[in-house]
Order: C-alpha cells, then structure tokens, then sequence
C-alpha cells in the first residue's frame, strides 16, 4: 500500500502535516512533528531514489487519472537525486532551528514558522516530482509563498522590505513561467512534460512556442537567481532568519535550477534550446559574469550573511556554466555541484546562524575574538568556507574537478581558466571572516565575556553538514554515480522523445537525433 | 637496518604518513603536560626517521612500493608509488624532522611562546603532509598533499597572532592557495585533459602526438603553480612566512615547504614531462632564465637585508632557483645536481636558521648590524653559522659543492654557458652576504655604548639549540665526504645520472672555474 504511493508521500506527508503543526500550536510540540515528518520524507526519497537506480523511471498517477489527462509524478535519478538533499537538508535545518529561531523569531510566530517550512518543503517537493508543466507551477508557487512568509517572520523588521522585494520579483518570476506554460498549451493542448516534448518536436519553428520558451527561461532565471535577475536574493538572505536562510540558500535555488534543466531537456530538448534559440552562449556568459561580479560583490560587504548570500549568486554561475556547455559531463558537473553546494552553504549559514545567537549580529565585526570563544561553531565555518574555495579533500574541489574536466573536454581551455580564476575570490571573501574570527580580540563589554559554544542541537546539524563535505569530497561514489546517470538520462530521454515523432518525419528526426548525440559527446 | 620487516611494503607508506598524522593527534591529546608532550614529537619523529630507513632499503633492493588508498574520481584517486627522488626528500626531511625537534623544544621554551601544542601538532600534521608530496603516484595526489602543507602551516606562520603575523599570514595563503589553484589545478586538470592519465611515469606521459605550444603553456603552469618554489615574481610569500617562529622558518621555510615546491618541479619535470620532452619546449628557456634570474635578483635583495631571517630567506629564494634552473637545463647530470642541491641546501640553510634562532633567544637580535662582536659570547653559534654558510657558497668541504659541481657540469652539458656564469656569480654575492656575518661577529669589536642590554648576563643558547645546529652544521662537514649513498640514490632516478665520462674535458674547465 505504502510502497505504491511511495512516489506521492514527500508531497503529500509534508503538506498534509503543514496544517497540524500549526493547529499543535506550541512550539516544541510543532518542532518535533514537523521533523518527524521531514525526517520521513527524507527516508522516502532515499527509497525513491534507490527505486530510481535500480528501475529507472517511477511514474505515478494522481488520483488514478492516466496521464497525459491527469497528473503524472515521475520519479526518475535526476530528480529524486536532487530530492534527496532537499529533503536532508530540510531535516537538519529543522533540528537546528529549535534554538535559532527562539532568538530570531518572535515566540507567537514559531508553529507558523514550522507551518511554512513544511508547506515550503511540500512545495519543491512537488516541483521535482512532478511530470506535469501546470502542475509545476503551482508547487513552485506553494514554495514561494510558504517562502515570502519565512523570511517576514524574522523579528528584525528590515525582513519586511526584503520579504516584499521579494514577493515582488518572485510574482513576475512566477508569472512568466504560468505565461510561457500557457503558450505551450495553447499550441500543443498537453500539459504533460513528456506529451509536450513529443509535440514541441512537431513544429519545426513556431513562434509561438519560442516565446514560450523565452518567457519561461526567464522566469525560471529570476527564480534561481541568476545574474543579473538576481537582485532580490541577497537582501531576502540577509534579513531572514537564519534557519530560514540556510534551508532557502541549499534547497530553493537549487531546485529552480533543476527545473531549468528539466524544461530544457525534458520539455524543449537540447537541439531547440542550444542549437535552434543559442540559449547556450546567453547562459554561458551570464554565468560567468555571475560568477565574477557576485564573487567580487561578496569581498566587499560587511555583512557575513550578504556576503554568503552574493557567494551563492556566483555558485549558482557555476551550476548554469556546467549545464551550458551541453555535454553529459557538464550536466553532470552541474547536478553535483547542486548537491555539493547544498552541503556547503547550509554549513556556512548556519554556523552564522549559531554566531547570530550568541553575539547577536552578523556584522564582520562582530566575528572578532570568536575563535576562542566558539571554538566548534568557527572550525565549522572554517572547514565548509574552504570546502567554498575548493580544497582537496572537500565536495568544493570535487564539484570544480568536474566542471573544469567538462570545460577541457571541449577544449574550452578560456572558460576552465575563468572557474579557476573565479574561485579566486572565494579566498578573499572567506579569509577575511576567518581573519577577524581568529586574529582580532573580541572587544571588551559586558555582553561579550557571557559568548559562548551553542548548543548541541545547533551544533549536531552543523557538524554533519561539514562531515558530508569531507565525506562526499573523499568518497565520491555515490554522488558522482547519481549525477552520472542523471545525467545520462536526461540526454537519453531527450533523445528518446524526439525518437517519439510520427513516421513521416523519421528520416529527418534520425539526423536529429545524430546532431543531439554529437553535441552530447 | 631493517625493523620494519614484520610489515608489507605498502603499509610502510601509509605508516610514513600515518605516524606524523597520529603524532599530532596524541600531541593535543598530551598539550596539558609539556614534557609529555614534547617526548611523543620526539618519539614520533625517530619512529618515522626509521620507516622512511626502512623505504629507503626497499628502495636500495629494488622493490617498488605502491599503495592505492582511495579513488576520489573514477580511475583517478590518491595513490602513492615510491621512487627514488621521493626517498631522498623524505630522509632529508624526516631525519631534520628530528634535529628540529630537539632544537624547537629549546627555541620555545628559552622564548617563553604561547600555543605550543598547536604549533607541535601543526608541524607534525606538516610533516605528515610532506610525506604525501614524497611518496605520491600521481599528480592528484601531489596537489592535494600540497594543498594540506599549505594550510597546516598556516597556524605556524601566523603563531604569533599579531598584525605582523596577520599581515605574513595573507600573503603567505593568499599566493600559495591562488598559484595552486588558478595555475596548478589548472595544469593538472590541463594534464589529464590531454592525457587521461595523471600517474608519474619514467620518461614522462606526454609523447610526440601533443601539441608542442600546449605543453610549452602548461610548463609554465606547472612552474609557477608550484608557488612554494618562490619563482620570481611570485616569491613575496617567503619573506613574509618569516615572522613566524624560528624553528619553523628553519625546517619548514629552508627545508620542508620550499623543498616540497622545488621537489614537485623536478618531479613534474622527469616524470610527467620527461627529461628528453623537455628540450623541446620553447618555454624551458624562457623559464630557465626566469630561474636565474630570481637566483642574481633575489641574492643582490639579500644583500640590502638588515634582519638576518630575511636575508636568509632571500637567499632561500635564490637557491631555490638553482633546482628549478637544474631540472630546466634538461641534461641528466643538471638534474642529478638539482636532486643533491634538495639535500645539500636543506642541511646547510637550516644551520643558518638554527642559528638565527639562537642568536634571538640568547641575545634577542634580529638585526646583522647588532651582531657585531657578538661572535665572543656565543662561539658555537657563530662557528656553526660560518661553517653553514660557506656550505651555502658552495665551497670546499661542505656539501654544497657537490651539487654546485653537478649543477655547472650539467649546465656545460647543455652548452649554457651564461648559466655557469650565473652559478658562479651567485656564489660570489653569497660569499659577500653571508660571511661578512660571523667574520664580523668573531673579529670585530661592537662599538662604545652601542649595546645598551646586559651585555655580561648574554651567553649561548638553551642546550638544545646547541645540540641541534651543532647537528646539522656536522652534517654540512660529513655529507662532503660521505656523499656516495645520496649519489647512489639518485642515480636510480630514471633519466637522471651523475655520470660524467662523457663530459669529462668539461669537467676540468669547471673546475679551474669554480677555482
């Protein structure tokens, strides 16, 4: 029985439970229900995923309708790879956020917190799981509002400004996606992922479905923050809570960019994307120019959360490069870089997080003398920043291996160069807390003589986010095979679709089909 | 000779990495008793002193050791693969390991240092590190021990903790950690791009059917990735490791850190790139004369240095140079002679550190111009430091002449004339920097009133400092005689030999030369 639905549990256990945290009312009663059931969905998708690798794609009906009619969730590597972290992440960030958002959240918000988290879960959730266009967007509306909600809830009220900002981008993000998911409709009548590739295909060039597709790159980019649509991501970071902000930095723009490779190469195929509209240059260069002016933008800030927020615009250049070169590698290298800078940027914040709760500020400043003081929290920040700039031995060099290997194996020896040169700045931004942190002397008060290590419950998820980036940069296996066959399959199944037109067009679908496994290769 | 015996092969490299790492660890555990703590950095350094004798005789018999430890990528993992040139590294360092101990124990306690446990766990975790760089297999391996070596020194360089130390510390990681990563990485991904593979193999992975321009390209990454070899312009970052303690200026900033630099060059150089590949590489000129250049540029700063450590570290810098410009000269004897100068260099440049170091303690002096006279109170020290010097300069019979000999021999080799030239220059401006120093100290009367300290209360060093730079400035005298073992050592390199039949007429015009 269970086993049947399994595909439809990680969204379906989350938003029933959504209700009921918020109806249990106190706080620690709504905490240990909405971990309980965020420690569920993680089991699910470890199962799914399991499932995934072992039999391949999982489709499943909603409600017994058969698709293309109904809703279809499929479950295949790609996604539930990708579900996977989320769903650990989110797990640990509600471990962690028993303590945080005591100090940062007003104590009359906090089951509405849990509330929103848990619908913000169901939603990107349901935004990997789900096979259908429509359907998509409106669990990437449920995330986003469930999000607007979280990062209002802080108790400093500059969050209301950013909250706002956001909303405001996130609506025109949102709106474009439901435009261009209404152009696909109305020339192909499907909502269907897969019916929707088989028709794309059909029409050789129609004006109408390249707006589509424009519409919703664009939407989707404003969504995941990339440059330069990316402006109302680092105040949204800063002023949230800080639990709030490491879910949202490892999960929300990570999934947007997963469903920019799902429409790219489930819905539209490589050929229209790269070959027929030149998305690839557009995006190459937007991400590297992401990856310059966002890294250097976060060696200038003062703020520690602004500049962790400025270093996730750049990541996610990184994640966009990989997926513009258009080769298995390079999709690969971008499926593991969104796993990878999951485990970073989660450690990162909520060491933040942790130094937010004891000093009361994340200001630069306020990092001077912590060292000694918070001697667990500041190695943590240690280990995940240089997991960030990329040392051996962490998941940063392995995510960066792979993208300059992918760079170099189409010769592209100017955009491998860029990676590298790119990360440079990661030392500086990383240093200078790390400076203050270790050779400044905390300034002498009465408030600062009380700082001191937080607690276990903060401290558990924290060190085992910076143990899985040591883990997973030493061994790789299980990363690298989930991404691989991701990978993999997303070029597959993007050839089998075209492989899926009516006979009369076979001959020329077969040079297609060379031309997409050309570029693949 | 062999203790070891009991033990597969393989498992001695893991022990010779695994020892230091585990002495570190039990040095933190044992910070709270001092003399504890100080007897396991000992102990620890003899057990591992006595494995690398153990690789060595398995070296020696001809048996190659191999261990793979971990894939990190698929087909493409850390592995270790002992050769000779590593061997010779790690009993260098492994044995200075020792002498260092003994001479930190004196330095930080006659300095009264804070953190010692973080510094004694550091330097082993250092030395662990070095280890890895010694023994690796491939070139992935080399990077990420690299990587290790520079951030576990970091701590050591910034000990202090002040703004001179912050300021040291930033150049110091900021150009190693940006050389590695936008030069290395990018060489070694370049490497495998091309290849497909990263392992060192006798003769070189690269062949006829790659692009000469390319390869020209990555020799240059490689040698300026390899930031620790403190190539002009990127050599900012030893001067300014300098205000860290003295003993590890002398073991990590004369021996461990800038050897694991030069080491990984002439390891790259006749095992990725082949000692014969090399000649046609039209960047291995440009280099080579990059190379002596920082060797004239970097003595003639020497000279303008007041504050002993930093002229000592320019010197650093310049001999430096004398290996990368012996592994460049492509010529098998040159090579031969950058392996030795690894050996010789190390020995004679940390008996100038040791007494630097001892000079502070006992008279806390930084400056040459202080030291005048000095040479009365504390003889040793100063004996010590002449006879490392004229080991520095290349003279008779300290062990430096070896490898003078061989580097200008290979130079000739290669028709290089202007190298010679440049050999020999640079002894003479060591001999103007170096010496005037304990001639000074020893034949010179400090002027009336220039010392304003207890001139009466100074004395010699701690007795182990003594013990130590005596040591290694015994060393300098004993490896000119006792050179053969090195020599043998090396010449199980492949492509590399201290043979000179063939060039035995030019051996004699040398040796008016150096004459």
């Amino acid at each position: 029985m269970l086993e049947q639905h399994l595909a439809a549990l990680p969204i379906i256990l989350p938003l029933i439970a959504a209700p009921v945290a918020l109806i249990l009312g106190r706080s620690v009663l709504s905490w240990g229900f909405a971990t309980l059931v965020s420690g569920l969905a993680f089991i699910f998708s470890w199962q799914l995923l399991t499932a995934a690798l072992s039999e391949g794609v999982l489709s499943y009906a909603v409600g017994g309708w058969a698709p293309p009619w109904g809703i279809e969730l499929r479950v295949d590597v790609a996604n539930a790879f990708v579900l996977l972290a989320v769903t650990a992440i989110s797990t640990l960030v509600l471990v962690y956020s028993k303590d945080s958002i005591e100090k940062e959240v007003k104590a009359a918000n906090h089951s509405l917190y849990y509330t929103a988290h848990l619908l913000c879960l169901a939603g990107l959730s349901g935004i990997l799981i789900t096979g259908d266009a429509f359907n998509l967007f409106v669990f990437l509306e449920v995330s986003s509002l469930a999000t607007y909600t979280l990062v209002s809830l802080a108790a400093d009220r500059r969050c209301l400004t950013a909250a706002f900002r956001y909303l405001v981008m996130g609506t025109i993000g949102a709106t474009f996606i439901l435009i261009g998911v209404g152009m696909l409709y109305m020339k192909t009548g499907t909502l269907n992922m897969l019916d929707l590739a088989g028709r794309i295909d059909l029409y050789d060039s129609s004006r109408t479905i390249n707006t589509g597709l424009a519409f919703i790159m664009v939407g989707v980019s404003i969504k995941l923050a990339l440059f330069p649509l990316h402006m109302w991501l680092p105040p949204a970071y800063t002023h949230a809570p800080s639990a709030v902000t490491a879910f949202l930095a490892s999960t929300a723009t990570k999934v947007a960019v997963y469903v920019m490779i799902r429409f790219i190469f489930t819905v539209f195929g490589i050929e229209h994307v790269f070959v027929d509209m030149g998305m690839g240059l557009i995006l190459m260069v937007l991400a590297v120019v992401a990856i310059f002016k966002c890294s250097y933008m976060a060696t200038v800030q003062s703020n520690v959360k602004t500049v962790l927020a400025y270093s996730s615009v750049a990541q996610i250049g990184y994640m966009i490069l990989g997926l513009s070169l258009v080769s298995v590698a390079g999709l690969m290298a971008s499926m593991i870089h969104i796993f990878n800078h999951a485990l970073m940027k989660g450690a990162l914040f909520m060491a933040v997080g942790a130094v937010f709760y004891r000093v009361g500020s994340v200001d630069i400043k306020a990092f001077a003398g912590l060292g000694r003081k918070m001697p667990l929290t500041m190695a943590a920040f240690t280990i995940a920043g240089l997991s960030i700039i990329g040392v051996p031995l962490t998941v940063g060099f392995v995510s960066k291996w792979y993208l300059v290997t992918a760079a170099l194996e189409q010769d592209n020896w100017i955009v491998a160069a860029l990676v590298l040169l790119g990360s440079l700045f990661a030392i500086v931004y990383i240093g200078r807390v790390l400076e203050a942190a270790y050779f400044q002397k905390l300034p002498e008060s009465q408030g600062s003589k009380s700082i001191k290590e937080v607690s276990w419950l903060m401290l558990v998820p924290m060190w085992v986010l910076v143990i899985a980036n040591i883990y997973f940069g030493i061994d790789t296996t299980l990363t690298t095979d989930a991404a691989n066959s991701a990978s993999e399959w997303l070029f597959q199944a993007d050839a089998m679709s075209e492989s899926k037109v009516p006979e009369g067009q076979v001959s020329e679908n077969h040079v297609l089909e060379e031309r997409a496994q050309e570029v693949s290769s | 000779m062999n203790l070891w015996q009991a033990l597969e092969p393989a498992q001695l490299i893991a022990l010779s990495i695994g020892v230091p790492f585990v002495g570190a660890l039990l040095v933190i555990t044992t910070g709270k008793f001092p003399n504890l703590r100080e007897a396991v950095t000992l102990i620890t350094a003899v057990i591992l002193f006595s494995i690398v004798l153990a690789i060595t005789d398995y070296t020696f018999n001809g048996i190659a050791l191999q261990a793979d430890v971990v894939e990190i990528f698929p087909g493409l993992g850390i592995s270790f693969n002992v050769e000779p040139l590593g061997v010779l590294f790690a009993i260098v360092a492994s044995f200075l390991w020792i002498v260092t101990s003994i001479y930190a124990i004196g330095y930080m306690r006659g300095h009264h240092e804070d953190n010692q446990t973080r510094f004694f766990c550091c330097f082993a975790l250092a030395i662990s590190s070095v280890m890895g760089i010694c023994f690796s297999g491939n070139l992935l391996t080399l990077f990420i021990f690299y990587e290790v070596l520079t951030l576990s020194t970091y701590p050591l360089v910034t000990h202090a903790g002040n703004d001179a130390a912050k300021q040291g510390g930033r150049v110091y990681l900021g150009i190693l950690l940006s050389t590695s990563i936008a030069f290395l990485l990018f060489a070694v991904l370049g490497t495998y791009a091309l290849t497909g593979t990263l392992d060192f193999r006798a003769g070189g992975i690269f062949d006829d059917s790659h692009n000469k321009v390319v390869l020209s390209v990555l020799l240059v990454l490689f040698c300026y990735g390899v930031g620790k070899a403190a190539i002009m312009p990127f050599h900012r970052w030893l001067p300014a490791a300098m205000v860290a303690p003295t003993p590890v200026s002398a073991l990590l900033h004369a021996v461990a850190v800038v050897k694991a630099g030069v080491f990984s060059i002439l390891k790259i150089v006749i095992y990725i790139f082949g000692i014969e590949g090399l000649k046609d590489l039209a960047t291995t000129d440009v280099m080579l004369y990059i190379g002596a250049a920082t060797i004239l540029l970097s003595s003639c700063i020497a000279m303008t240095k007041d504050n002993l450590k930093a002229r000592l570290a320019y010197s650093t810098v310049s001999q430096l140079s004398y290996i990368v410009v012996g592994a460049l000269l492509a010529s098998s004897i040159a090579s031969a002679g950058a392996a030795l100068h690894i050996a010789t260099h190390a020995v004679g440049k940390i008996t100038l550190f040791f007494c630097a170091g001892a000079i502070m303690v006992a008279s806390h002096k930084k400056n040459i111009s202080d030291m005048v006279g000095l040479g009365r109170k504390m003889p040793v020290t100063f004996a010590a430091f002449a006879i490392g010097a004229i080991s520095i300069i290349g003279l008779p019979p300290m062990a430096g002449t070896w490898s003078k000999w061989y580097l200008a021999i290979g130079a000739l080799e290669a028709d290089k004339l202007i190298i010679v030239a440049v050999l020999m220059v640079s002894s003479l401006l060591n001999i103007a920097y170096l010496l005037p120093i304990p001639i000074k100290a020893f034949f010179s009367k400090p002027a009336e009133g220039a010392q304003p300290w207890s001139w009466s209360e100074t004395k010699e060093a701690p007795l182990p400092i003594l013990i130590a730079l005596t040591i290694t400035s015994v060393g300098c005298l004993a490896l000119f005689f006792y050179m053969q073992p090195l020599v043998d050592l090396i010449n199980l390199i492949p492509g590399v030999s201290t043979d000179m039949t063939a060039s035995t007429d030019m051996s004699a015009s040398t040796n008016r030369g150096e004459g």
